[in-house]
C-alpha cells in the first residue's frame, strides 16, 4: 500500500524548471533511492518532501495526508545530511534527544529513548562526546539516530555517506539498510554512486533532467534499461549498432553474425539499423558454446582490478570494455594481441530512446 | 643544519615595539611620580576615591552593557535571516553596518539633536532618561561594524542553513532553532563583539559630550584638563581594561563546546581515541 506519494511534481527556480512532473508511489517499508547525475533534480525532490522546498505545482501525500503545504516542523520526517549536520554545542546525548526535547517529552523519557538510539548505533560508550571529537563515519551514525528518535513517519538520507573514506562508506551503508529493514521506516536515499544504490534499495529511481527516467529493482535497472540514458549512466555499457533481419523473431546481424535478442518482436523493420547494449561481463575471451556469434577482436589496453582483468577492445569497429576473472594460472592478456571474443543475443539490451 | 639566530627579526620587531611600550612605559613611570620624591600608587588611589570617577564609570558601563544587549538582539537575527534567505544582499547590509565608520559621530549626535530635540514629535533630549536612550542608540551603531562582522564571521564559520533544516527536520520553529541552535553556536562571536563594544563605548567622548550625560569619555578628558597624574594613571587603566577584553574574547572565541576553562590539575582516567 502506498505510503509516500508524489504526483505530477514541478520545481522551477526562475527560469529554470528542475524537476519536470515527477511521480513516485513509495510502499511503507521501503528503501528507494534516487539515482542520477548532478543537477538531475534528486536532491530537489528530496527536499520537497522534507518541506524544504515546495513544489511549484503538484501534490505529495505522507500516509494518506496531504503535506505539499505544510511546514518541514510539522511533517514528522526524519533527515539525515551529506555534512551531518549535528549540533557542535551539543554533544552526541543531545544530539539524538534533540527532537525528542522539541516534542516537549520529559527527562526519563528522553534518557532511555537516547539509550535505545545509542544502542541502536553501537555508540553507548560516545554519548558524552561533542561532534568536533568524533570521526565522520561516528557523526554520520549519530546523526541516523538523531533523525530515528523521534519516530519519523519518513526517512530522508541526502548523500550520507558521500563525505566518508571508501571502507567505512560500504560498512555505514550495510549498517543503515539493516537499521531500516529492522525499523521498518520508509526511506527514501538519495545517491549518484550506482553501486551504493544497486546494493541497499528495495527500488532505485533514475533519474534525468528533472524526470524519473527509470523505476525498478536493482536487478530491472541494471539488467533491463528501458532508455538509453539509464543503460549509459548504470553500470559500463558497450554499444553496438546491428542491421535487423526478422523483427518478428528478434533476429539481427552483427558483422555478418546472427544474433537472436531477447526483446521481440523489435520496433524496427527488417534491413534497417538498431542499436544494442552489452555489459562487459556478457563478453567472452574466447569461443564460446553458448554464446551465438564470435568476432574477431584486437587489445588496446589492460586493467588489472584484482578479482577481475578489464580489457578495452577493438572489434567490430567499435572499442568495448570486457571482463574476465583473474585466473592466476593463465597469462594475462597483452595490449596489441589479437584473441576472439564471444557474445549472445540473450543477454543484448535493445536500446530506445 | 644549523638555524640561524633570526637577529634581524628580533630587532625590528623590539623597533617597532617600541614606539607602543616606551611611550606606555613613560606613562606608568609618571602616573607613579604624584608624590614628590617616591613612586607610589597615589595617583591610581586618588582615582578610585573619586567619586567622579565611580558614578561616570558605572553610567557608562550600564549603557554599554545596555548597548550590547540591544546590538546582539538586532544583529544577530538580522546576520541570520541575511545569510539564510538573502544571501545575495549580503554585501549591502555589509555596507550598511560599516557606515558608522564613514559618517563621523559628530554628524551622528547632530542628526539626533536637529530629529529628537524639543520641536520635534519625540523630543528625547529633554528630558535626563531620553537622552540616555538617545546616547545608548548612539553606542549600538556605533558598536554595529564591529557587532556585525563578529557575528557574521561566527556565522560564516557553522554551515547555519543545514543546522537550520536540521533543527526544523526535528520539529523545532525557527524561533526555537535561533535560540537553541543558532545563538549557542554563535555565542562566542557575540561575545568577542560585545567586548568590542565595550571597549569602545565605555571611553566613547563625541556622543556623551554633545548629548552632555554623564559619562566616562567626558570625565576622562575634563580630568586630562585637570589634573597631571591622574590622567596618566586612567590612561593605564584603560589600557589594561582595553587588554583584559581582547584577552577573554580570544578565550571564548577559541573555547570549544564543553571543553574545560581551565586544564585539569590530575591526568584523566583514559584517554580518549578516535576509532
Amino acid at each position: 500500500m502506498t505510503f509516500l506519494s508524489i504526483s505530477n511534481a514541478v520545481k522551477t527556480f526562475g527560469s529554470n524548471t528542475v524537476v519536470k512532473g515527477f511521480d513516485l508511489a513509495v510502499d511503507k517499508g521501503e528503501f528507494v533511492s534516487f539515482l542520477g547525475p548532478s543537477g538531475c533534480g534528486k536532491t530537489t525532490v528530496l527536499r520537497m518532501i522534507a518541506g524544504f522546498e515546495r513544489p511549484t505545482s503538484g501534490r505529495i501525500m505522507i500516509d494518506g495526508r496531504d503535506v505539499t503545504d505544510i511546514a518541514p516542523n510539522k511533517r514528522r520526517i526524519g533527515m539525515v545530511f551529506q555534512a551531518y549536520a549535528l549540533f557542535p554545542n551539543m554533544n552526541v546525548a543531545g544530539n539524538i534527544g534533540f527532537g525528542l526535547k522539541i516534542a516537549g517529552m520529559g527527562r526519563a523519557e528522553i534518557d532511555a529513548r537516547v539509550q535505545e538510539m545509542l544502542d541502536l548505533i553501537g555508540l553507548s560508550h560516545l554519548a558524552e562526546r561533542f561532534p568536533y571529537e568524533m570521526s565522520g563515519g561516528q557523526q554520520q551514525r549519530v546523526a541516523l539516530a538523531r533523525a530515528l528518535a523521534p519516530k519519523p513517519q519518513v526517512l530522508l538520507l541526502d548523500e550520507p555517506l558521500s563525505a566518508l573514506d571508501a571502507k567505512i562508506r560500504v560498512s555505514l551503508r550495510s549498517e543503515i539498510r539493516e537499521i531500516q529493514r529492522r525499523l521498518g521506516i520508509t526511506t527514501v536515499f538519495v545517491t549518484h554512486d550506482q553501486e551504493e544504490a544497486m546494493s541497499i534499495s528495495d527500488r532505485i529511481v533514475v533519474m534525468n533532467g528533472g524526470r524519473a527516467d527509470q523505476i525498478g529493482t536493482p536487478s530491472e535497472i541494471y539488467n533491463r534499461p528501458t532508455t538509453r540514458f539509464v543503460a549509459n549512466f548504470v553500470g559500463t555499457l558497450n554499444t553496438f549498432d546491428v542491421t535487423v533481419v526478422d523483427p518478428g523473431r528478434g533476429h539481427v546481424s552483427l558483422e555478418d553474425q546472427a544474433l537472436m535478442l531477447h526483446a521481440s518482436p523489435l520496433s524496427a523493420k527488417a534491413g534497417e539499423t538498431l542499436s544494442i547494449a552489452l555489459r562487459p561481463e556478457a563478453l567472452r575471451l574466447g569461443r564460446c558454446d553458448t554464446h551465438e556469434a564470435t568476432l574477431p577482436a584486437r587489445i588496446e589496453d589492460v586493467h588489472f582490478m584484482g578479482s577481475i582483468i578489464r580489457l578495452r577492445v577493438m572489434m567490430a569497429g567499435v572499442s568495448v570494455s570486457l571482463d574476465t576473472f583473474n585466473r592466476p594460472d593463465m597469462p594475462t592478456p597483452l595490449p596489441g594481441s589479437m584473441i576472439e571474443v564471444s557474445l549472445s543475443g540473450k543477454q543484448a539490451i535493445v536500446l530506445r530512446g | 643544519m644549523k638555524k640561524r639566530f633570526p637577529l634581524v627579526a628580533i630587532l625590528t620587531a623590539l623597533f617597532a615595539a617600541s614606539f607602543f611600550i616606551v611611550p606606555l612605559i613613560a606613562t606608568f613611570y609618571f602616573s607613579l611620580k604624584m608624590v614628590r620624591g617616591e613612586l607610589g600608587f597615589a595617583a591610581y588611589a586618588s582615582v578610585f576615591g573619586s567619586a567622579a570617577f565611580l558614578q561616570t564609570i558605572s553610567y557608562s558601563t550600564v549603557a554599554s552593557l545596555i548597548a550590547i544587549v540591544i546590538g546582539a538582539v538586532i544583529i544577530v537575527p538580522t546576520a541570520y535571516w541575511v545569510r539564510l534567505k538573502v544571501p545575495h544582499l549580503r554585501p549591502v547590509v555589509e555596507f550598511i553596518s560599516l557606515l558608522p565608520l564613514i559618517v563621523p559621530p559628530v554628524v551622528l549626535v547632530f542628526g539626533y539633536i536637529r530629529l529628537f530635540g524639543s520641536s520635534s514629535w519625540l523630543p528625547l533630549t529633554t528630558t535626563a532618561t531620553g537622552t540616555d536612550i538617545l546616547l545608548v542608540i548612539g553606542y549600538v551603531v556605533l558598536s554595529m561594524p564591529y557587532m556585525f562582522r563578529a557575528v557574521d564571521n561566527g556565522m560564516a564559520a557553522i554551515d547555519i542553513a543545514t543546522l537550520t533544516e536540521a533543527a526544523e527536520s526535528l520539529g523545532a520553529s525557527r524561533l526555537r532553532t535561533i535560540a537553541l541552535v543558532i545563538f549557542p553556536n554563535v555565542r562566542a562571536a557575540i561575545i568577542s563583539g560585545a567586548f568590542l563594544t565595550f571597549s569602545i563605548s565605555l571611553g566613547e567622548f563625541v556622543l556623551a559630550s554633545l548629548l552632555n550625560r554623564p559619562a566616562f569619555g567626558p570625565y576622562l578628558v575634563q580630568l586630562g584638563q585637570d589634573r597631571a597624574y591622574e590622567p596618566a594613571a586612567l590612561a593605564i587603566m584603560a589600557f589594561g581594561f582595553t587588554w583584559a577584553c581582547m584577552a577573554l574574547m580570544q578565550l571564548f572565541a577559541t573555547r570549544k563546546p564543553g571543553q574545560r576553562w581551565l586544564p585539569r590539575l590530575t591526568k584523566p582516567a583514559a584517554q580518549r581515541t578516535t576509532p
